[in-house]
């Protein structure tokens, strides 16, 4: 847009609303190509991985608790390049993880904050429903300097007597122990513990997989 | 500190405007044609229903976002605060607290800065009143609704974007739109033959946010797609929407106040065009080292390099507009307010391009330091241009002064004081945070211990805004509903004696002529209202002037 780039030279440009609407337009327009449009052309060619199966029902489900409770918030699900970041020193994973991990993600639940661990490979690191279940319901009962938001609203408080065999009872450790009430998960802690141990992206990817991070138009990264 | 006072005998009429035949006297007493008097007055009185609602609205958002906030905050050392309710916890208030403050609050306060700025801009009333108070309403609703799924756990998941697609989506586009299209047929009215700056940026916020969200809540992304559309939106609706108008704002009120023409037209036009072109390009920089083609990130970093353009380029002309004059911050909240705002924008912009360079980002990322960087945005910029413009503009709206200087000194001490400890308490936590977290041999639990200090910090410097924004709603309530409470017929600082506008100092400062008495010595596009630039030599001693200036 030549009108744009003289806009300083002429005053008259800049003193029509229309052509003043319309740059402002096309500016964002073209921002738009750029950033969603060629991306989610190119991304869409992308397939999952065969190790990587679709979520389960019950993992969806657990997803969409994971989603309101904020847990995004605090705990980001990726792991960056080891070129770059300690993340892979630390444990959170094996490789960088990488577009083709994400293919069943509706949303992304990438995040940007690490007020938690990354949890894109928990299900690797701690493997067991019930360790999730009982840090779910207080997480200082296993790590006494942990700042996550205990969530006993996802578990009911029973008198010992009326415990069923389906109930899931959930035995905390330690002090911290609610006296006289057996704790059973509801539901949605349930769905949330399966969903958090079906998170693993530790299979490797081929290289070709792993360049598709580099997808053509590569302008940069010093590290790569 | 001494309680309210309110002194002084009223000479403003009952209903707080000008009586009839006031309008010649006081022209005159200013140095103005009656004709332009006029103007203002029937631009203001076009608007003020409308943008009194959006004043009250916006206030009422900020205590609710404020009170969220601070239960946030709370808990991230207190984790075992109010567990028991699921409303509660924290990753639902924060989100309330996100959309309160920055869809309730700023939006609002913004739009109804706006809805009040462009008919004086464009020497007009405001068009479609009805539409916009519609609008307002609609919208409000939408945010309400919004934030109430939030926090009973329907939320679409990504930040920014959490408030339902179906739910609010309808009433926020609809709300918007009706607001919107208030605005342009206010500018396609216009009598005037050249558009301020500050008409650019509010014609293109409201360009841009549409097409924003509609990028923003576009139902068929998958997977990292939605990361790309997620941070295009939650980048570029702080550049595009928040940013467009409060620069908007401080482009008028800043030259408006002082009397004194904007330092340079052609840095404006130069700083809106490459934060147009610059901004839109940042988003991808908040998934440095992410899953995404590098190609993306690396763009979105080298644009946000390029954001020292448009950022010294609207530095240069806000600053230089204002150098040699802070004296008069003494005398002006508003001037102080935008002053300060205009500051942190520079601040938080070039803190930001800084941030995004990969060796800052490896430490910064994931950690506090980006909170404390988006209040420094949200609340240094956005909100003090934001109670600065109401500052000025609600005295002409009800017809009266603020009843009490030592609020408005209570509420600005409180605030100030307040983000400055939150902002140096979270920065330096999150460096903490970020320098353990690249520390493989320490474990996790080392990054968590380290920020506990500093979130302390942040929570008292919350409180202490928190306590601000209750002595500013106190002091808005009683200005509009007990107007027999402002009695006075000077600004509140008026004793402090502004140094402003004088031609012989104006003249060595931009190197033109002493301009022949009467005679606008800049052209009109410089102004931030073409019939107004000489009304700050004269006291300022007419209900009508308000507390600014």
């Amino acid at each position: 847009m030549s009108a744009e780039k003289n806009g300083g030279q002429r005053a008259d440009f800049m003193a029509r609303s229309g052509l003043v609407a319309l740059g402002a337009f096309a500016v964002m327009a073209s921002a738009i190509i750029i950033l969603v449009v060629i991306p989610k052309t190119m991304l869409s060619e992308v397939r999952a991985s065969p190790e990587l199966p679709p979520y389960t029902e019950v993992q969806l489900r657990g997803r969409g608790t994971y989603i309101a409770n904020g847990c995004i918030y605090c705990h980001s699900q990726q792991v960056r390049d080891p070129a770059f970041t300690t993340d892979v020193d630390r444990g959170w994973g094996s490789r960088a993880t990488v577009p083709e991990d994400y293919v069943h993600d509706r949303p992304h639940l990438l995040g940007t904050m690490r007020t938690g661990p990354d949890l894109i490979n928990v299900g690797q690191r701690l493997p067991s429903i019930d360790w999730h279940l009982i840090h779910l319901y207080d997480p200082r009962s296993l790590n006494s300097w942990s700042t996550m938001p205990a969530f006993p609203y996802m578990f009911e408080e029973r008198r010992p007597e009326d415990v069923t065999t389906e109930d899931r009872v959930v035995r905390i450790p330690g002090p911290r122990a609610p006296k006289g009430v057996v704790i059973i998960a509801k539901a949605e802690a349930i769905a949330l513990s399966e969903y958090l141990i079906s998170l693993k992206r530790q299979y490797p990817v081929s290289d070709s997989v792993e360049s598709s991070r580099h997808l053509s138009l590569n302008v940069g990264g010093g590290h790569d | 500190m001494s309680a309210p006072t309110f002194p002084g005998p009223s000479s403003s009429s009952p209903d707080g405007g000008l009586r009839a035949g006031e309008v010649d006297a006081v022209a005159a007493s200013r140095g103005l044609a009656p004709a332009d008097l006029e103007v203002r007055l029937r631009a203001d009185a076009s608007s003020r229903r409308a943008v009194l609602t959006l004043f009250a609205v916006a206030i009422a958002w900020l205590l609710i976002g404020s009170i969220f906030g601070e239960i946030a905050s709370f808990k991230l050392h207190w984790p075992d605060l109010l567990v028991r309710q699921g409303w509660l916890t924290f990753g639902r208030v924060r989100t309330a607290h996100l959309h309160a403050v920055n869809y309730g609050w700023a939006t609002a306060a913004l739009i109804g800065t706006s809805l009040w700025l462009m008919p004086r801009l464009v020497h007009t009333e405001l068009k479609g009143v009805f539409m916009a108070i519609v609008g307002a309403s609609l919208f409000t609703l939408g945010i309400a609704i919004g934030i109430i799924a939030v926090l009973a756990g329907y939320s679409d998941g990504m930040e920014w974007l959490e408030a339902p697609r179906y739910a609010a989506g309808p009433f926020l586009v609809l709300g918007g739109g009706l607001i919107g299209l208030s605005l342009f047929r206010t500018v396609a009215a216009r009598t005037n033959d050249h558009l301020y700056v500050s008409v650019w940026y509010i014609l293109g916020a409201f360009i841009w946010f549409p097409m924003l969200y509609i990028v923003g809540k576009w139902p068929t992304y998958n997977g990292v797609e939605s990361a790309a559309a997620n941070w295009f939106f939650a980048h570029n609706v702080l550049g595009f929407w928040l940013t467009a108008m409060s620069v908007g704002a401080a482009y008028y009120f800043i030259p408006k106040v002082l009397g004194r023409p904007v330092y340079s037209y052609q840095l404006s036009v130069v700083g809106f065009w490459s934060l147009a072109m610059f901004y839109s390009l940042n988003g991808m920089h908040h998934l440095v080292g992410g899953p995404m083609p590098e190609w993306m990130i690396t763009t979105s970093i080298v644009a946000s390099v390029f954001m020292f353009i448009p950022v010294i380029a609207t530095g240069i002309n806000l600053h230089m507009t204002v150098v040699g004059r802070f004296g008069a911050l003494r005398y002006s909240p508003t001037l102080r307010f935008i002053v300060i705002g205009a500051l942190c924008y520079t601040a938080v912009s070039l803190q930001g391009s800084f941030t995004a360079l990969r060796e800052v980002n490896r430490v910064t990322h994931f950690t506090h330091w980006t909170v404390a960087h988006s209040h420094v945005g949200g609340y240094g910029f956005v909100s003090f241009i934001a109670f600065g413009a109401i500052y000025y503009i609600v005295p002409r709206l009800v017809g009266h002064e603020w009843p009490s200087a030592s609020l408005i000194r209570w509420h600005f001490n409180l605030v100030l004081g307040g983000i400055a400890i939150y902002v140096l308490a979270l920065t330096w936590a999150g460096v903490a945070q970020g320098l353990a977290l690249l520390d493989p041999q320490l474990p996790f639990q080392v990054s968590v211990q380290r920020t506990i200090a500093g979130l302390y910090g942040r929570s008292l410097g919350g409180l202490i805004m928190t306590l601000g924004h209750f002595v500013f709603a106190y002091h808005f309530w009683i200005m509009v509903r007990m107007p027999q409470l402002s009695r006075r017929n000077r600004p509140p600082f008026h004793d402090a004696q502004p140094i402003l506008y004088t031609a012989e100092a104006e003249a060595a400062r931009v190197g033109e002529r002493v301009p022949s008495p009467g005679a606008a010595p800049v052209p009109a596009m410089r102004r931030a209202d073409a019939t107004d630039a000489s009304s700050a030599q004269q006291p300022l001693q007419t209900p009508l002037e308000g507390g600014a200036t």
